[in-house]
């Protein structure tokens, strides 16, 4: 382990976060409801195009986490 | 055909203009010299962001998922929205795994990711087992883009009495796109992806603001096909899900998602791409296209509440629901309009079917070509057998359509999905390690195909009284399960496929069968721009 370059990797604890958006959105059971409806959409609806937003959140964050530093 | 004069102009004027630019495309960032498959076949691997995001958008959200979604929506409700969980599941996975594919494909000069296959396990074939289940899955899924542009020609309708007058459309829009595809490469869908992406984004945002105002708000919408499927026989529609339809939701958006970047065309289009940023990046902002999706797919609802009524289909007494959605836009939008939103549907299906059949030809090229036929070849050999087969692939598409029933071409986009998804495990897997045996990961492919095929063939369809792949929601009851429920045929087959693979690579371990070397090294994995080239790509 003293090597002057270390290995590189992509191995960040934050890459955790990214289970999130592929396991939330199969997990019918939470979406799969009429009301509360939002401006006339089922909560089908709605909370599926609220996961696209989660799915979004997530990646921008771990991408912004584990940017390689650049010199 | 009187009644369509401003609308089929609309549509042959945008459609010329893209032409133009697919032919302009080969001078646009001009490589030194063209006669290479990187250059012609993956566009320079010089990509940024922007250009990915319109080209990578252009080649997953097809002209088919932009009509046959819809469609399903209309007809089966809440099963068809499966497209929205399923394109947000896709990005976090190509972002942890499709990385390591683009940074060993950098390192080593792949094109393909049979490519990677062949120098990770020193298996040919393996390899080639992966480049034709690639080819096999790819073809029909390029025929199907000629079912989207069918719809709105129908709608049109531009419809003749013979076979050849009613096609004669699409050969002539195929051979134009074969044209350029052929002197462009990859540059050709780039650039027309552009104006593609910008119609469709104009289309649907007009749509999904217009159109509620006009019947009524987003509660009648849903109230109307809520009553529809109400009054409906079918058990498993509605606008929510049932009992029994959940499990076959969840996994046939997984499914879905696994396949979709498996195919040879998404991996083509993230090859090409400049860095590891670009592709991180973009899988934050190619989400923008799911958000397009589902709003598309609530066209189907849309059209349940305006009371568009789908033309008849080929056979008698059948109906053709691809035709729902250019029929709402027909009733709903001026004429004018209609051609734009019929043009972004017909340019939306040029894009991803120059990109699937310039990576069938890529996989050709590479893993068959080379390795088989002439394994001398030169990169300029290389890159015209590539441009020659695209065109053969598409010849062989435009067949499908206009000799066989377009039935076909949907059943065989079914069969493609389950078997794309059985070459995750070489594929996906590999990435990560070479654990699995070279001969296992064959007798597991073998087996999910098997597996795949028996389940398909054993699904009926009541709807259209068909006995075979009559979808691909397997009931569970013919495993023996005392339930009504059903799952998603690919999920299943890909799971025995792994099993597979790990029982047999504990039994050929054991008989000590060579496993041969691996031709990448660890670090290899995180390479990036600016990193040498193990082989350098000779430029002349």
């Amino acid at each position: 382990m003293t090597e002057p370059q270390p290995p590189r990797s992509d191995r960040s604890p934050w890459n955790w976060l990214l289970v999130v958006p592929i396991v939330v959105p199969l997990l019918t059971f939470l979406f799969n409801h009429d009301e509360p409806r939002i401006g006339g959409f089922p909560l089908f609806y709605w909370l599926q195009f609220a996961f696209i937003l989660l799915g979004v959140t997530t990646t921008t964050i771990v991408y912004q986490m584990t940017k390689r530093s650049r010199s | 055909m009187s009644d369509h004069v401003v609308e089929i102009a609309v549509f042959t004027f945008l459609f010329l203009l893209v032409s133009v630019m697919g032919f302009v495309a080969a001078k646009w960032r001009a490589p030194k010299d063209m006669a290479h498959l990187d250059e012609w076949g993956l566009g320079g691997r010089s990509f940024g962001g922007w250009v990915t995001w319109f080209l990578v958008g252009g080649d997953l959200y097809t002209a088919y998922t932009f009509v046959a979604v819809p469609a399903l929506i209309f007809g089966a409700g809440a099963a068809g929205f499966f497209a929205v969980p399923y394109t947000v599941v896709i990005y976090p996975l190509f972002f942890l795994i499709l990385i390591r594919l683009w940074s060993v494909s950098h390192r080593h000069g792949f094109v393909t990711p049979a490519d990677f296959v062949r120098s990770r396990f020193e298996s040919p074939t393996l390899a080639l087992v992966i480049a034709i289940t690639g080819i096999v899955a790819t073809m029909p899924y390029i025929a199907l883009q000629l079912v989207g542009i069918e719809a709105v020609l129908k709608t049109m309708g531009v419809t003749g009495e013979s076979t050849i007058a009613r096609h004669a459309p699409i050969i002539v829009a195929f051979a134009i796109l074969a044209a350029y595809t052929y002197q462009s490469g990859l540059r050709a869908p780039a650039l027309i992806a552009f104006v593609k992406d910008t119609l469709i984004y104009i289309v649907i945002i007009v749509a999904v603001l217009w159109l509620p105002y006009k019947l009524g708000g987003w509660g009648a919408i849903f109230d109307a096909a809520d009553a529809k499927f109400q009054a409906s026989p079918a058990p498993n529609d509605g606008i929510i899900l049932n009992a029994n339809n959940q499990v076959q939701y969840f996994t046939l958006a997984l499914g879905s998602a696994l396949a979709l970047f498996l195919y040879p065309h998404s991996i083509t289009g993230v090859l090409a791409s400049r860095n590891r940023d670009v592709i991180k990046r973009n899988m934050s902002a190619l989400p923008a296209y799911s958000l397009l999706l589902g709003l598309i797919a609530l066209l189907g609802y849309m059209a349940i509440a305006a009371g568009v009524k789908p033309l008849p289909g080929n056979k008698p007494g059948s109906v053709d629901s691809n035709t729902v959605v250019p029929l709402l836009f027909d009733q709903q939008f001026p004429s004018w309009f209609t051609g734009v939103a019929f043009a972004a549907i017909g340019i939306g299906a040029l894009v991803p079917a120059a990109i699937m059949s310039i990576a069938a030809a890529n996989l050709f090229t590479r893993n068959i070509y080379k390795e088989y036929l002439r394994k001398d070849a030169t990169p300029a050999q290389e890159a015209n057998v590539a441009k020659i087969t695209s065109l053969v692939v598409k010849v062989g598409a435009v067949a499908c359509i206009v000799f066989l029933d377009p039935q076909f071409s949907i059943d065989l986009q079914l069969i493609g999905g389950v078997i794309i998804l059985q070459t995750a495990p070489a594929v996906v897997i590999g990435l990560y390690t070479r654990w699995l045996h070279r001969g296992a990961l064959i007798a597991g492919w073998a087996a999910g195909m098997s597996l795949g095929f028996w389940m398909l063939w054993q699904i009926p369809n009541a709807a259209t009284g068909r006995l075979h792949f009559g979808g691909s929601a397997f009931p569970l009851s013919e495993f023996g399960f005392d339930t009504q429920k059903t799952i998603y045929v690919g999920f299943v087959a890909v799971l025995v496929n792994a099993l597979v693979a790990v029982l047999v690579t504990v039994a050929l371990r054991a008989a000590k069968t060579p496993e041969g070397t691996d031709g990448t090294a660890p670090d290899d994995y995180f390479a990036d721009e600016g990193d040498p080239r193990v082989k350098p790509v000779d430029v002349v």
